[in-house]
């Protein structure tokens, strides 16, 4: 069977979401192994294990924590050679992408991104253009390096198994002259999920004028993740990291429900592949409505509060 | 003043204006670009280009800014506007055999343009192209030329010789430090990108773009264009377009129908 390796960028943290759907998409197409730059925390390894991951990759160096995207995509490589791997999965983030770029010129393999599916055959299901055209794509050289969307794959029970054996790669070049990472400003933690990987995202615009509480009122009364226009983020209502759109984030939840947000092109591009979309803008004509499947003409202001009180109610949480 | 001059390369890209229909034509799903503009995301690289030069005495002190575009004969028009803007040199890398290119072969193709052109201290690119969206170009191309890359830059400063740059994360914002030169991408947050006046348009007038083909550069034809891609797009549909939802008017109760909507997709 032929191998499958996944990268894990946070080898400290529990195992993100997106990481369990590719160590299940990994272990679907064949034997999922997996390569990180820093040694698993043993309750990580024991669920790899469980995930039916046979083998672990690690650098021979602990250093690659504080470089951006060259020396770990030299790591990659190796651990790529190392297992003989058909193909190559990496999350679908900006670093994922960016490990993969380099990893492809590194390995002469070709990288597909913001990838949705891949069939035994290794072709690959994606959507450009934001999100007018959905592809079908395939990699022609002898590896194969897919970066995959969060979201996008079912996360297969886990079956039970040993924690997998390590092997530790050489990683060849030096780290001088990369990029060095200098400093590091933590943000202050939300308690919300991730906005890449949420099931559920509720987006605010210019129309909630400088206000998100109503927005972060109906996230929290659903479990979901708190997004934002380039409008909000913009005028300094809400972080930078919460823009949805081209120069955003790009999300695929199963539910989003926009608010005050007009829905331009570039706001479309980081949203119109959710499942299920919500729109709530006291302007009839907003663009926002020609692609949603519930629409609300009227005040986000009355509309989402009251929709939260009956969302908390029916869960037993008034 | 700051000390020393830069010569720095802006990748620009012609792209389909996404104010109008994108469409993909043709037996390979290529990209149609019939109305096609300069990638407003590259304005911010160049404009940081721009800012970097000017801090340092602009052309006449010695600093180059040199837009670079590889595409048919209409990208011209990406380095017409970036000369307008204002660019001093234009470079237009054109060639039959580039058509199809995929991003390995693309940054193939302009490693070889940029080492044509000698040292350069800073290439410069947006965050990603409009309409590929892929963002796998500047990384490929920082292997291909064996550059440390600072990417999603949000600040960008560049001092006796090191770059220095922001990157704003989910959960942190990083400080990076990388030596020149260097492949920088930018972020929308980087500028704001000034438009071409009356004098910059004039000016560009004067300017010249030179053209480039492959054999210029020492580029095989065979190691770009499809024949040269690592990858092959099979087929292409277009997304069924969204069936139209259900749109009601608020008539105080709209938030408990939000609620029942939810429940009957099961999403509560
Ligand atoms: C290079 C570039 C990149 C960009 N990238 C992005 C991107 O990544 N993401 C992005 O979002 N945008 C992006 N934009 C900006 C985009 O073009 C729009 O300007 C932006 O999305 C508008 O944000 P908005 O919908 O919140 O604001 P507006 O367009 O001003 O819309 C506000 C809406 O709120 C409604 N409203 C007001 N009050 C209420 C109320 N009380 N209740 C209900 N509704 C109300 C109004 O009817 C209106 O429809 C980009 C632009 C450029 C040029």
């Amino acid at each position: 069977m032929a191998k499958i390796l996944v990268y894990i960028d946070n080898p400290t943290a529990e195992l993100k979401r997106s990481s369990r759907e590719l160590v299940s998409l990994a272990g679907a197409l064949g034997e999922a192994v997996v390569a990180s730059p820093g040694p698993f925390a043993d309750s990580t390894a024991a669920e790899l294990g469980a995930r039916s991951v046979s083998t672990v990759y690690l650098p021979d160096s602990d250093a690659l924590g504080g470089y951006l995207v060259g020396p770990k995509a030299a790591f990659l490589a190796e651990a790529a050679k190392a297992s003989g791997a058909a193909a190559v999965l990496l999350e679908n983030s900006f670093d994922g992408k960016e490990i993969a770029a380099r990893l492809g010129i590194k390995l002469t393999a070709g990288v597909i991104t913001d990838v949705v599916g891949i069939d035994e055959a290794l072709t690959a299901t994606k959507s450009v253009l934001a999100g007018s055209y959905t592809v079908q794509a395939k990699v022609t050289t002898p590896v194969a390096v897919f970066t995959v969307k969060a979201n996008s794959v079912e996360i297969s029970e886990p079956a039970g198994g040993s924690a997998p054996g390590s092997v530790t790669v050489p990683v060849p070049e030096a780290t001088a002259g990369a990029a060095r990472i200098t400093g590091r400003t933590e943000k202050p933690a939300s308690g919300r999920p991730d906005l890449g990987e949420a099931r559920v995202v509720v987006a605010g615009g210019r129309g909630v004028d400088g206000d998100f509480g109503p927005v972060e009122e109906l996230a929290d009364a659903l479990g979901g993740a708190v997004g934002a226009s380039r409008a909000a983020t913009d005028a300094g209502w809400i972080e930078h990291s919460a823009q949805i759109g081209q120069t955003g984030k790009t999300v695929s939840p199963q539910l989003y429900i926009s608010a005050g947000i007009s829905g331009a092109i570039q706001q479309k591009a980081g949203m119109q592949t959710a499942k299920v979309i919500v729109a709530v803008n006291k302007d009839a004509e907003s663009p926002v409505f020609e692609i949603a499947d519930f629409g609300v003409v009227g005040d986000l202001f009355q509309v989402l509060p009251q929709a939260a009180a009956e969302i908390r109610k029916r869960k037993g949480q008034a | 003043m700051d000390e020393s001059t830069l010569k720095i390369v802006v990748l620009v890209k012609h792209v389909p204006d996404a104010q109008f229909d994108r469409h993909l034509s043709g037996p390979d799903s290529r990209t149609d670009r019939s109305e096609s503009i300069l990638s407003e995301l590259d304005e911010y690289a160049l404009e940081a280009a721009l800012q970097l030069s000017e801090a340092r005495g602009g052309e006449a002190a010695g600093n180059r800014v040199i837009a670079l575009t590889m595409g048919p004969a209409g990208a011209a028009n990406a380095v017409k506007k970036s000369l307008q803007i204002g660019a001093g040199e234009g470079v237009h890398l054109s060639d039959e055999a580039l058509a199809g290119s995929d991003a390995a072969a693309t940054s193939l193709a302009l490693a070889a343009a940029i080492r044509h052109l000698g040292e350069v201290d800073l290439v410069l690119t947006g965050m990603a192209s409009t309409d590929g969206e892929t963002s796998l170009v500047p990384a490929q191309l920082a292997e291909r030329l064996g550059l440390p890359q600072v990417t999603f830059a949000s600040t960008l400063e560049v001092k006796d010789g090191t770059v220095t740059a922001r990157r704003d994360g989910d959960s942190h914002s990083e400080l990076i430090e990388a030596p020149l030169p260097a492949l920088v991408s930018v972020t929308d947050q980087v500028n704001e990108p000034r438009y071409p006046n009356f004098k910059g348009i004039m000016a560009a007038k004067k300017k010249t773009i030179t053209t480039l083909s492959l054999a210029d550069i020492g580029v095989d034809a065979g190691s770009v264009g499809s024949a040269g891609s690592w990858t092959t797009v099979l087929a292409a549909q277009p997304r069924p377009p969204r069936e139209q939802g259900v749109i009601i008017t608020d008539e105080g109760d709209a938030g408990i129908k939000l609620a029942d909507f939810l429940a009957a997709r099961k999403l509560i």
